[in-house]
């Protein structure tokens, strides 16, 4: 297969859209929260770590097969993601916006110690979770690339949970509050709307998708250590940001975008293959440069 | 004759920071009635009205509400137990369309036939706003957000109606329309306080009124007397 054919195209194209997926899933939490309470949630690549801790765990203690502890990792990031916004940023919520910022660097730091205390530093396998893997080892032809079924199945997957989350926030009540409170949190109060609740629900929801994510990310990198949360939120923060930080159409589309650059460069400049995670940094700052406020973003209204 | 009293004010102190915003005051809502609470800018008005509704935080005092204390309890739980109030400045969701901003003021409420009445109820009165619902809130002119505020307190169906400048910075004739539609809101049995710039046409259709300077009731009376007052006419009708 010729790096000029059009199936070494479309097998990259089918990568960068399941990789831009997974960074676009982290990426919505980011700019839900931001959107919310101007707050950069840089704890939250964490949780997609933890999340995945939870699925080894659901899988390996309580031994329950692959999909049941995908579903109670995903409930259990959530109830996290719940809990921080209770412990450590809602008491913040009237205190300066740097000392929120502070606390998220804090408890970042705070999630990766407490993994490599209790989970160890030593890095666990997470073939353990999905024992049967021949299936989606399967290689489908399409067009004449070779693409294992399991890309598919993220795609599928990743395309499925957004449409829900487009329907829980613009179709729902609940999602009707969240866009409210993005707006004007007082007058969202006065609504009768317990503004501290939606605010907990949407931690919940975003680290519930970043926990989607890990656990994807697992089935395909299947190393799972306490710093794996790193990279992937830093990148996705990046496509929040060149999306557009606030939109959650721009979350998908910078990690898109993001996934997109990564796949291509590494793929037909395989010299700059060392340099991979550099090119998320170029393009951060190439929009930093033409259009701060980001491919979909408006124009940054600061909030008083 | 003993009149039920809907709010109750007794010797509120608000406060921000050093700022003495509101120094005592006491005011009495009953059952039915529009009461007014007039007075210049920086007067206090808005802070009265935020402080019951909990945005703002009472330094001592008390607001009474259907014989329940409501002091400083949340915002949203206040507004559970049927206080809604129209912002001053209107606060519209820019980005919810009039339809969302209406559901935003019913957002409590379960009962989808009456959501369904008092959405006929308010485009009767706006009839405007039926032909906008799904426009976004934010490119509703000025006049037609100030219906849009009032419409989704409505929506909450409160049994006490506040609001704060409702005819600042409307036409003419759209403040007259809007002192008409309080007044039919009110005959139609919704508690009324409204606090006004807009004296003569504040005291023009409420029952009682109160004159806050600088965080002081100094003068209140039925309407009609007020209208007559010298004081009255003086400093805030433009007359005498
Ligand atoms: N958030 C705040 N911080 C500090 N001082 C404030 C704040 N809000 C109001 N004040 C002060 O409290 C006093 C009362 O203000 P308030 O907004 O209640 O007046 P108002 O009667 O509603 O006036 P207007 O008719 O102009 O709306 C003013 O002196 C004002 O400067
Ligand atoms: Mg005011």
């Amino acid at each position: 297969m010729g790096i000029s054919s059009g199936s070494f195209f479309l097998q990259n194209l089918f990568n960068a859209i399941m990789l831009g997926g997974l960074y676009a899933l982290i990426a919505v939490g980011y700019t839900m929260v931001y959107g919310i309470l101007r707050l950069i949630n840089f704890a939250h690549g964490d949780i997609m770590m933890m999340g995945v801790y939870f699925a080894f765990y659901a899988a390996t203690i309580l031994s329950l097969s692959s999909i049941p502890a995908a579903i109670v990792a995903v409930l259990g990031a959530a109830g996290l993601g719940f809990l921080i916004d209770r412990i450590a940023y809602k008491p913040l919520r009237n205190a300066p916006r740097i000392s929120a910022l502070i606390t998220a660097i804090a408890m970042s730091f705070f999630l990766e110690s407490f993994a490599v205390v209790v989970f160890g530093a030593v890095p666990k396998s997470f073939l353990s979770v999905f024992k049967d893997r021949s299936i989606l080892n399967k290689v489908l032809t399409v067009g004449g690339a070779k693409i294992p079924l399991l890309t598919f199945l993220v795609i599928i997957l990743t395309a499925a949970i957004f449409a829900v989350l487009f329907w829980i926030v613009y179709r729902t009540k609940i999602g009707m509050a969240m866009r409210a409170i993005s707006m004007d949190i007082p007058t969202t109060s006065l609504m009768g709307i317990n503004v501290d609740m939606v605010i907990g629900f949407t931690f919940a929801l975003g680290s519930a998708l970043a926990a989607a994510s890990g656990i994807m990310w697992a089935m395909r990198y299947p190393n799972v250590f306490p710093y794996m949360g790193f990279m992937p939120g830093l990148k996705a923060f990046i496509a929040a940001v060149v999306g557009g930080i606030g939109s959650i159409p721009g979350a998908i589309v910078g990690g898109l975008v993001l996934g997109a650059v990564e796949i291509f460069a590494v793929s037909y400049f395989p010299d700059l293959s060392g340099y991979r995670d550099a090119f998320s940094f170029i393009i951060l700052i190439a929009i930093l440069l033409i259009k701060p406020s980001g491919i979909l973003g408006k124009k940054a209204i600061e909030k008083v | 004759m003993s009149e039920e009293i809907v709010l109750n004010i007794e010797n509120l102190h608000v406060y921000y920071g050093a700022i003495h915003a509101i120094k005592g005051i006491s005011v009495n809502v009953p059952k039915g009635k529009i009461i007014t609470l007039i007075g210049a800018n920086g007067a206090g008005k808005t802070t009265t009205l935020s402080t019951i509704t909990g945005l703002v935080k009472a330094k001592s005092g008390k607001i009474v509400y259907n014989g329940i204390d409501i002091t400083n309890k949340p915002a949203h739980t206040v507004n559970r137990m049927g206080i809604a109030l129209v912002p001053e400045g209107r606060r519209i969701f820019p980005e919810l369309t009039v339809y969302e901003n209406l559901m935003m003021g019913a957002f409590n409420r379960k009962d989808k036939e009456g959501i369904k009445q008092d959405l006929e109820w308010v485009f009767e009165l706006f009839p405007r706003l039926k032909e906008r619902l799904s426009q976004l809130g934010g490119t509703l002119s000025g006049g037609e957000q100030q219906m849009l505020a009032i419409s989704r307190a409505l929506m909450s169906r409160p049994k006490l109606l506040m609001m704060d400048e409702p005819s600042l910075g409307l036409a003419p004739i759209l403040v007259e329309e809007v002192f008409e539609v309080i007044k039919k809101i009110n005959e139609e049995g919704t508690t009324i306080l409204l606090v006004e710039q807009n004296a003569f046409g504040a005291l023009n259709i409420s029952h009682y009124g109160y004159v806050l300077e600088t965080g002081k009731i100094v003068l209140e009376g039925p309407s009609q007397e007020l209208l007559n007052d010298e004081t009255v006419k003086k400093a805030y009708l433009g007359i005498g």
